[in-house]
């Protein structure tokens, strides 16, 4: 029997969140202005929460590293936001949102948070609409949509390719307001560098000024993390640079269950790595597949043409190309799920088909759309008998108007056109599913703590879809814990204000304290970035987009060694009382070096091949993830205990009642 | 290439900046501005320098972090990119760059090239925002028809990151451009219609209080805008002013 209670309400599942809300216990107006909740992050599920939660009335404090609530990662997020609004009618619901989110993660998510995603979504965009979120419109005013990977309805909500940041911005502006009341006190450039337990259960963080290098003590009735996903653990993402699991990892060490660490998503569309000195990869978003076809050459030695420069990828004939996902999966063609379109793609460039220098990259072609939509526009504005140049004018139109700023973006990166040339893509560690373990309520294994967002596990099993992280950011933040935190927080409508001047505080105060000294006494001669590129080589090569028995151990060996050397041979230079990001990244890559271990760890104890998580050993005949229900439907979730190769396994089963476990098939 | 690089450095709000040179050889066409920056900052932690200090985070041209003078432009010579889309490329062999952070009395250094920028979120705090609780009870979202052309504008003001490379381009130090997109995004749509009057108010009040400089009209911030936010919003922003002026 598992210690861990996933405290799924019972009934049935259409009832579950209606009934669970009415029947947890809620917090009067006026307790709820002597109770303080931190939140750690501040992007959509941060921002969200703490917003919704200063409207309750409770006290909040927020964090974030960055030197504004609005530059959260989450404003990099492009494509758009799901919700089973059915405006399409084409016989979306609430059901096949749920059963398309549990499909898509491959039958490893909990069916009872799954389907409250699916339940809230529709109130989300009502929400954003209402704080003026510009989302992209009809010409009879009504909202539009757009379809993404691994569905077959339109139920994607879209404002251009930066869908992102206006959801950020709208929680963003919830927020001001109710720091404008005096409800939100905001801590900018701080970071959180421990959590603070005080009777078992949490209390407040142990944060420091990454300007003045203060370590400053802020207690609270519940702490709320939501700081996103370890993506950087790879060192190159499309995660943002400062982008980090410290707070996450630092409430693993104090007693959260860490859950699916080797759930990665490597995003099948992105610009590819172009050379030794890059700092991150750049994301082309999903809703380009809506349009794009994907292809590389039939024949090798056209492919090898190619990547010598002797021919253009324009010059080759139609017949001589292989649009490998329409050949593959006929039923979703470009659109089937992330990790299933990254491995094929990758299996096509390890064939030795790839298409730029370095052979690791595909074609998002744009050719055929640009005529498809260039000879609907000139019929629909009148010109009759169109050129073949007047049509792709025309279409080029359409394409910039969809996704005009992605195509310049691409365009500033890469030195080349898109609309004349097809855009070359290969896949890049985008998101992780993994995360700390949360019941249904988004509370850890320590009590006060809340998890939110990318930050937890629970809603994308072993592969996200497209536009659901800011479908469940947003759901997570407005309308989920809000709620559920109450039930926690009626418990303290006694205790008062939590003092900082206890052993409690003392202790993880030091113990934060020795650590930067320890950091910044290390007399060696290599930087920080030099253990995390080596760190990401590592992690690409054996934990990336396909695994092996063999090489995961070899993971687990190279970077405990890696660790050890980081702690003789790593140089800090500057102060630790004043600003310093070299001591700031410090900290964070120990961190990684640690969860990364564990990442390999929990992928070498999964023997299947699941979502993004590939063994090559459990794969079928013809290449797809081959599951195994049997042994391994259940949750990792990690109990720390010093070294990560000691962790404790713990396992949720899943348990499927409405869904039928099948195997995944977009064919 | 091989490049000189003539850098602002300060140790912190209270001591003097001053300019520093450091040559770099090595330079690749298709590296970014910073990690332009990240491989000095490698050779100078090699040397037991401290490294040039700067904000960056997305790298994408979203985030609105970064925030260099670059040979005396927000962002560089390259237009509609913030500096970490700027590529080298642009960029010769030979060339001397002065780097400087965004100069404004409203953006204090806090340490060589990062700036305080906290004013701007003061500007939002003031009522860059529609006052709508969270509930699951708000209309449906599809109840107000918006017409496109409104919707698409809105969104044009709405792109703003607040980088503030529109203060640094302004001979002023005005933020008008910077309020006026918020402001803009808001009186094109009906939901914010509501709360208008106070809310154009507030903010102009809180822009003049945090020490920006006046608008002279000589558009310099729309040119220097990486998002290309339109000089329009400005003019929609003094109409609203006015209306809520007369209004009292």
């Amino acid at each position: 029997m598992s210690i861990l209670d996933s405290k799924i309400p019972k009934g049935p599942l259409a009832d579950k969140w209606t009934k669970h809300k009415n029947t947890i216990d809620l917090v009067n107006p006026a307790n709820k202005r002597n109770i303080d909740v931190i939140v750690v992050g501040t992007g959509l599920a941060g921002g969200s929460a703490a917003a919704t939660l200063a409207e309750l009335g409770y006290n909040v404090k927020t964090f974030c590293y960055q030197d504004s609530p609005r530059r959260a990662h989450s404003i990099a997020a492009q494509g758009g936001i799901n919700a089973s609004k059915n405006y399409q009618g084409d016989g979306d619901s609430d059901y096949r949102l749920f059963y398309d989110t549990v499909k898509g993660g491959d039958y490893r998510s909990r069916e009872a948070n799954v389907y409250r995603l699916a339940e809230v979504s529709g109130n989300i965009i009502d929400q954003c609409v209402a704080q003026g979120v510009p989302f992209a419109r009809e010409y009879g005013g009504l909202l539009d949509n757009r379809s993404f990977g691994g569905v077959l309805v339109s139920r994607t909500f879209y404002a251009k390719g930066q869908t992102g940041q206006q959801l950020l911005l709208g929680a963003y502006s919830a927020m001001n307001r109710q720091i404008n009341r005096g409800k939100i006190q905001a801590f900018n450039r701080h970071e959180m560098l421990d959590l603070v337990k005080i009777d078992g259960k949490a209390r407040g963080i142990i944060a420091r000024d990454l300007v003045t290098g203060e370590i400053e003590r802020h207690s609270a009735h519940a702490v709320v993390l939501a700081t996103g996903g370890y993506g950087n653990v790879f060192f190159l993402s499309t995660n943002a640079m400062g982008s980090n699991v410290m707070a996450a990892w630092r409430a693993h060490r104090r007693g959260a269950f860490f859950a699916n660490p080797c759930f990665t998503q490597i995003h099948p569309t992105c610009i590819p790595v172009s050379g030794e000195n890059q700092s991150k990869l750049t994301l082309m978003s999903e809703s380009l597949r809506n349009d794009g076809r994907i292809w590389v050459p039939k024949k090798k030695e056209d492919a090898e043409a190619i990547r010598t420069g002797k021919l253009k990828p324009t010059q080759l004939a139609e017949e001589d190309r292989d649009y490998y996902l329409e050949r593959r999966y006929p039923a979703f063609g470009n659109l089937v799920p992330r990790d299933v379109a990254s491995r094929a793609a990758k299996e096509r460039c390890d064939a030795g088909f790839g298409v730029n220098k370095t052979g690791e990259a595909v074609y998002l072609d744009f050719a055929a759309a640009i005529q498809r939509y260039g000879k609907e526009k000139a019929l629909t504005s009148g010109v009759h008998n169109p050129t073949k140049e007047q049509i792709t004018k025309l279409g080029e139109e359409v394409i910039e108007a969809k996704y005009g700023n992605l195509f310049q973006m691409y365009e500033k990166i890469v030195d080349q056109d898109p609309y004349k040339t097809p855009m070359m893509i290969y896949p890049a560690v985008h998101y992780t599913m993994g995360g700390l373990w949360v019941d249904y309520n988004l509370q850890t294994t320590v009590p006060g703590c809340y998890a939110a967002g990318e930050a937890n596990f629970s809603d994308h099993g072993a592969n996200r879809l497209g536009a659901s992280a800011l479908m469940q950011g947003l759901a997570d933040g407005y309308f989920v814990l809000p709620y559920t935190i109450g039930d926690y927080l009626s418990n303290d409508i006694r205790t008062g204000e939590i003092p900082t001047d206890t052993p409690e505080f003392d202790q993880a105060e030091k113990e934060v304290k020795d650590r930067i000294e320890k950091l910044m006494s290390a007399s060696g001669t290599n930087s920080v970035d030099f253990y995390h590129k080596k760190l990401g080589k590592i992690m690409w090569n054996k934990c990336g987009m396909s695994r092996n028995e063999k090489e995961l151990k070899e993971a687990i060996d190279e970077i405990a060694a890696l660790r050890e050397d980081f702690w003789k041979n790593v140089k800090v230079l500057g102060i630790a009382d004043g600003m310093n990001p070299e001591l700031e990244k410090a900290g964070r890559v120990a961190d990684f070096l640690e969860l990364g271990e564990l990442f390999a760890k929990d992928a070498l104890t999964r023997n299947e091949s699941c979502g993004g998580h590939f063994r090559e050993e459990y794969q079928t005949e013809d290449g797809e993830a081959l599951r195994d229900d049997e042994n391994f439907k259940f949750v990792s979730a990690w109990e720390y205990k010093g070294e990560p190769k000691d962790a404790v396994l713990h396992k949720e089963d899943l348990v499927y009642e409405n869904i039928e476990l099948k195997t995944r098939s977009y064919k | 290439m091989n490049l000189t690089l003539k850098i602002w450095r300060q140790k912190d709000a209270r001591s003097k900046g001053k300019i520093v040179d450091y040559p770099i050889s090595g330079v690749e066409g298709d590296m970014s501005f910073l990690e332009m920056l990240d491989m000095l900052n490698e050779g100078l932690i090699e040397k037991g320098e401290e490294p040039v200090v700067f904000d960056h985070d997305c790298r994408e041209g979203i985030c609105g972090s970064c925030s260099l003078q670059i040979d005396g432009e927000p962002h560089g010579p390259d237009r509609f990119v913030t500096t970490c889309q700027l590529h080298m490329r642009k960029f010769n062999d030979g060339d001397t760059i002065y780097i400087e952070p965004f100069r404004a009395k409203a953006f204090p250094v806090i340490k060589d090239l990062m700036i305080d920028r906290s004013s701007f979120d003061r500007i939002q705090q003031a009522g860059g925002f529609i006052s709508v609780n969270t509930s699951g009870n708000t209309i449906d979202a599809n109840a107000i028809p918006i017409r496109k052309e409104d919707a698409d504008q809105a969104m044009d003001a709405a792109t703003c990151i607040g980088c503030g490379a529109c203060v640094a381009a302004c001979k002023n130090a005005s933020a008008m451009l910077f309020t006026s997109a918020k402001v803009s995004q808001f009186s094109l749509l009906p939901q914010g219609q509501v709360e208008a009057t106070e809310r154009v108010m507030a903010m102009v009040n809180q822009m003049d209080e945090e020490g920006f400089g006046n608008c002279t009209n000589t558009g310099a911030c729309e040119i220097e805008c990486p998002k290309g936010i339109s000089l329009e919003n400005i003019a929609r922003m003094n109409r609203e002013y006015l209306k809520a002026s007369l209004k009292g």
